[in-house]
């Protein structure tokens, strides 16, 4: 947590970033690799028309898979962690369907949950899903007993347990674990965006550009998946640091 | 003069025994699962304003002894009766004080505090989470923490989060945020024992002249027999074995003004030493 990312490195992060892609461009030389001068104009100019649209088809569909994965995975976790017996009844089970990659499930999926957009929110929430079920879960279980006793002493119920002590201790790992897995369910979202759609920047990259051979116009969708998975990334991160706070120095 | 005061007190005490009982318990028995029972028909009685040590042996069920008075287990058979009402589950008016780690490490000192306030305003005064007979304003909430942490001592911490305190520090603030409460029964499981000496004397002296200057029922356990003849006025001696009889020893040492230094108290410490049957 101490490598805070500040405004000064970012904009020297960017323009290496920029000035290895114009590099790579002068020494490829070819259609596939546009340089950054004739990329970055058409990314400005479209993210406000035709990719815009599918910006935000997209960043609607990660930031629904991402509150479909919370408002569930988040209860079951702080249950099971609470309810050892119950913990000890479906723990194999955790085990054995967190490491499948999910993405294998996307035609399952397709047929049983038809071809709309909820089947490919579902599909991203069953990622992010597993991963927070199982850090929250883990926190809630090691909390000091001790803590837990001194404030049912103060008359804290279950409910009152849950608002002030179990949430608030497996918000950070719940806050991580989103971060890390928030790349792979972009990954998926862009295969998932691939067929069966009309928006989205899954769509907007392969369909309507590259299998097109507009280059440029694929980097200006390139451009905007990694903005999204750069923003998520980075606003996760500052809640991170917010609720964190309790442990600087 | 304030010794005289404190003898007559429990004088009216013995006259209107039950009247005046905080803490009934009969013929409780309790076992943890799959053990021998640490509790079996074991009774006790103590006195509003009166101030109990419980000493023993590790094992011999202090700290359970603890935690049934203070609602968080429940006895096999028998009853425990706290203010002529029999528990069940935590009791708004007890106030708990463990070692360490009560604390939220997330909250600053002030928030935790006032912890036992916001869930009191969380579940609005219905008698059961929180005490009945009195609504919370939260401005006297407030003040009431603000003077609690001012009087233990830490209001220059309010802003700062437990991790960043010294065990003394965060022990005043779990005392601060009992009081906040406004308890007529304090239960402490060895409060003071992970604290450097002064910080300890300082402490037991805060809750003692407490005591004196409130009528505050509190129970203390420990194994520290310096501490337990310290502060109790009734001194509880737990066996290791299945506790069945009650063994009781009256001390009129507490509140004497350096006490620590005493003849008498050195003997009653020898005497209880002797009775827990360690070696001198």
């Amino acid at each position: 947590m101490s490598r805070r990312l500040n405004i000064r490195g970012a904009l020297i992060g960017l323009m290496m970033f920029f000035a290895i892609w114009q590099v790579l461009a002068w020494i490829i030389h070819r259609p596939i690799m546009p340089s950054p001068v004739q990329v970055l104009p058409i990314f400005g100019v479209s993210l406000f028309g035709n990719l815009g649209i599918h910006f935000l088809a997209s960043t609607a569909r990660v930031l629904a898979a991402i509150g479909l994965a919370v408002v569930t995975a988040v209860p079951i976790g702080l249950g099971l962690g609470q309810i050892p017996r119950a913990n000890r009844i479906f723990a194999p089970l955790i085990a054995i369907v967190y490491p499948i990659p999910k993405i294998v499930f996307l035609p399952v999926i397709y047929v049983l949950m038809g071809i709309t957009d909820i089947s490919k929110i579902f599909l991203i929430a069953i990622i992010i899903f597993f991963q927070i079920l199982v850090v929250v879960r883990d926190e809630a279980a090691n909390l000091h007993p001790e803590l837990i006793l001194s404030v049912r002493s103060l008359g804290a119920g279950r409910r009152a347990l849950f608002r002030y002590v179990y949430f608030p201790a497996s918000l950070p790992a719940m806050l991580t674990a989103l971060r890390v897995s928030v790349g792979t369910a972009i990954a998926v979202l862009f295969i998932a965006e691939q067929s069966l759609t009309t928006y989205g920047l899954g769509y907007y990259i392969v369909v309507e550009t590259y299998q097109v051979l507009r280059y440029p116009e694929m980097y200006a969708g390139i451009l905007a998946m990694s903005l999204l998975g750069l923003a998520l990334y980075f606003v996760i991160y500052n809640l991170e640091l917010r609720v964190n706070r309790y442990r600087a120095e | 003069m304030k010794i005289n005061e404190n003898m007559k007190a429990s004088d009216s005490c013995k006259i209107q025994e039950k009247h005046r009982q905080m803490i009934a318990i009969n013929e409780l028995t309790f076992a943890y699962s799959g053990q021998p029972p640490l509790f079996q028909e074991f009774g006790l009685h103590v006195g509003r304003g009166d101030a109990l040590s419980i000493i023993g042996p590790s094992g011999c069920g202090k700290t359970t002894l603890l935690y049934l008075l203070a609602g968080l287990r429940h006895p096999q058979s028998g009853s425990i009766i706290i203010d002529h009402k029999p528990i069940s589950r935590p009791r708004p008016r007890s106030g708990l004080v463990l070692q360490d780690h009560g604390l939220l490490p997330w909250q600053t000192v002030r928030e935790n505090a006032r912890l036992g306030l916001t869930i009191w305003g969380f579940y609005g005064s219905d008698g059961r989470h929180a005490p009945a007979d009195e609504p919370l304003v939260t401005d006297e909430a407030d003040q009431r923490v603000d003077a609690w942490l001012k009087k233990l001592g830490i209001e220059g911490l309010r802003d700062q989060y437990p991790l960043q305190l010294s065990r003394g520090q965060r022990q005043r603030t779990a005392i601060a945020r009992t009081l906040a409460m406004k308890p007529d029964l304090l239960l402490m499981d060895e409060p003071f024992s992970a604290l450097d000496a002064p910080t300890r004397e300082d402490l037991q002296n805060f809750i003692i002249n407490l005591h004196h200057e409130s009528d505050l029922t509190y129970v203390i356990v420990t194994h520290d027999i310096e501490v337990a003849v310290l502060m109790g006025k009734k001194i509880l001696v737990l066996q290791k074995r299945c506790n069945q009889e009650t063994q009781i020893i009256d001390n009129a040492l507490l509140g004497l003004k350096d006490c620590r230094r005493q003849d008498e108290f050195q003997q009653k410490c020898e005497d209880l030493r002797k009775l827990l049957g360690s070696p001198a």
